[in-house]
């Protein structure tokens, strides 16, 4: 079993389509979603793949089949850390545990992006502007 | 006999070499190892730091004068307004001051930023003309290095102890304490707590007008009180204040500072503020003054308040230790609650290690106080009055 992380972009034609249903009917797959954000217009979707790789692959190439956007979503977060002064702001507002800090004794910032989940309250916390959001 | 020593001997000490320096974490396993009287014997001065957000800061600037002079009435230093009140090219930019193209994603602090970091800076002027100031506009660069003088005057910073901060709100907050999310979904706090200066000389001792102190990355003075000083805060048995206390006015020249220690910063929906990096040495004159150095997260208390209360007297829902605080969650009425720092714990610790290698290669020495502080006085609230009531 593989996991992976994507982001999906669902365009306004898309935004009724049971897509989640067919990825486990159609393909075996276990969607594990973390956050949704959808109206009428348009809608992202944060999910965990969870299948054999090659089913994950198919399942991929059905969405885009689609026409709904599939991001590699652990490309999307980035920390500047030259820029980063290690305040913690940002973890004050990071429920899913991806930016930490003081577990190390150094009491430096720690990123996990696998435990991001794309909510982006951290880009506008950070107070000197060292994370962003990279395309 | 209990061991005292003088600012005398210390600097002595520090000329020779021999100083024996430490910073206020590493006192504190220092005197549980040896005990107080041996560690006052054998440590001559503790350092302290704290690296956080301090927005009561700016910098005096001198340009010197352009071909033909003039009176400045108005500046801008990057699009944001500089304080025009003052001699003819003198200034002071604020560090909170938003720029008037960008808004609050740019502001006073960036352009102190950028000046330390030898950027170049857009300088524009208007005046009114005058017989010795004849010329009306300006526009033109500078840089640190074309200007005369640069320095850091900061009214308040350092605070000694600060609240921690929630929101009890169904909606998000955004404070000069971070965001703050709804139902108490987060607690932030702001000082370096067993590193943090006043903590660490809570009596003010040691920390009076003319201490020569870090500031930014460069030694500077304790100037005065810092404004809003309210050193008659309730005190815990320790004597560390449980609240907002003491604070600092600094100065320190801009030219010599690193952006290291000098951080612009722009709180989302709140506006601009400085990060300053702040180390005050402390002389080990008696054992009462390494006692109260040595004291560790699980001895200061702070206060927690609701920020979605809009009222500047704001109930307390209960008082943590930093030792909790720096645990990652705290309890408030019955719920755990997740805690982040505003200020930064590594920058403050590399402050006080920076302090500690500049006493001990003999490149900083200790300056007594000219004037302490009181430990009486308290902060003013402004009344809303009608002219015949005051």
């Amino acid at each position: 079993m593989a996991k992976k992380k994507i982001v999906l972009h669902y365009p306004e034609e898309r935004v009724e389509s049971p897509t989640t249903y067919h990825l486990v009917k159609d393909f075996d797959l276990v969607p594990i979603i973390l956050r949704a954000q959808i109206d009428e217009n348009e809608g992202t979707l944060v999910v965990d793949l969870e299948g054999s790789p090659e089913q994950i692959a198919k399942g991929i190439e059905y969405l885009r089949e689609q026409n709904i956007r599939v991001q590699e979503a652990i490309k999307d977060i980035v920390v500047d850390t030259e820029r980063c002064v290690s305040c913690g702001s940002c973890t004050g507002v990071c429920r899913a545990g991806a930016l930490t800090i003081g577990a190390q004794s150094d009491w430096n910032l720690v990123f996990d992006q696998e435990k991001c989940v794309f909510c982006e309250l951290c880009i506008n916390t950070c107070p000197i502007r060292a994370i962003k959001v990279q395309f | 006999m209990a061991v005292t020593k003088t600012y005398e001997e210390i600097n002595e000490k520090i000329r020779r070499g021999e100083a024996v320096v430490v910073t206020a974490e590493e006192i504190i396993d220092i005197v549980q190892e040896e005990g107080v009287a041996m560690a006052t014997k054998k440590v001559d001065v503790i350092t302290t730091g704290t690296f956080g957000p301090m927005c009561s800061s700016g910098a005096f600037l001198n340009f010197g004068h352009s071909e033909p002079p003039i009176r400045m009435a108005k500046i801008w230093l990057n699009d944001v307004p500089a304080y025009g009140g003052l001699a003819a090219v003198d200034t002071y930019i604020g560090a909170t001051e938003p720029s008037e193209t960008v808004g609050m994603a740019y502001g006073g602090a960036h352009v102190i930023e950028d000046l330390i970091s030898g950027k170049t800076i857009k300088l524009e002027a208007e005046s009114y003309g005058t017989d010795c100031y004849p010329r009306k506009e300006l526009l033109t660069y500078i840089n640190k290095d074309t200007i005369n003088e640069a320095y850091l005057f900061n009214p308040r910073n350092a605070y000694q102890n600060y609240a921690v901060a929630v929101n009890s709100s169904a909606r998000i907050l955004y404070t000069y304490m971070g965001t703050l999310l709804p139902r108490l979904g987060n607690a932030t706090y702001s000082t370096s707590s067993q590193l943090s200066p006043l903590i660490n000389d809570p009596y003010y001792r040691t920390i009076g007008i003319g201490t020569r102190v870090f500031i930014g990355g460069a030694p500077g003075y304790v100037a005065w009180n810092g404004t809003q000083f309210n050193s008659n805060q309730v005190r815990g048995d320790n004597g560390v204040p449980l609240s907002s206390a003491g604070t600092l006015a600094l100065i320190g020249n801009l030219k010599e500072m690193s952006p290291d220690f000098i951080r612009a910063a722009t709180f989302h929906n709140y506006g601009t503020t400085m990060f300053v990096g702040v180390g005050v040495p402390i002389p080990v004159l008696d054992e009462d003054i390494l006692q109260k150095a040595a004291i560790s997260d699980k001895d200061i208390y702070t206060s927690i308040y609701d920020y979605s209360i809009p009222s500047r007297s704001r109930p307390v829902l209960g008082r943590v230790s930093y030792a909790e605080l720096r645990s990652g969650k705290i309890e408030i009425n019955g719920k755990t609650v997740r805690t982040a720092p505003v200020a930064s714990y590594s920058k403050a610790r590399k402050i006080a290690e920076t302090l500690k290698g500049w006493i001990q290669q003999g490149d900083f020495y200790l300056q007594q106080p000219i004037e302490g502080f009181s430990t009486e006085q308290s902060v003013k609230p402004l009344e809303i009055v009608a002219e015949g009531e005051i």
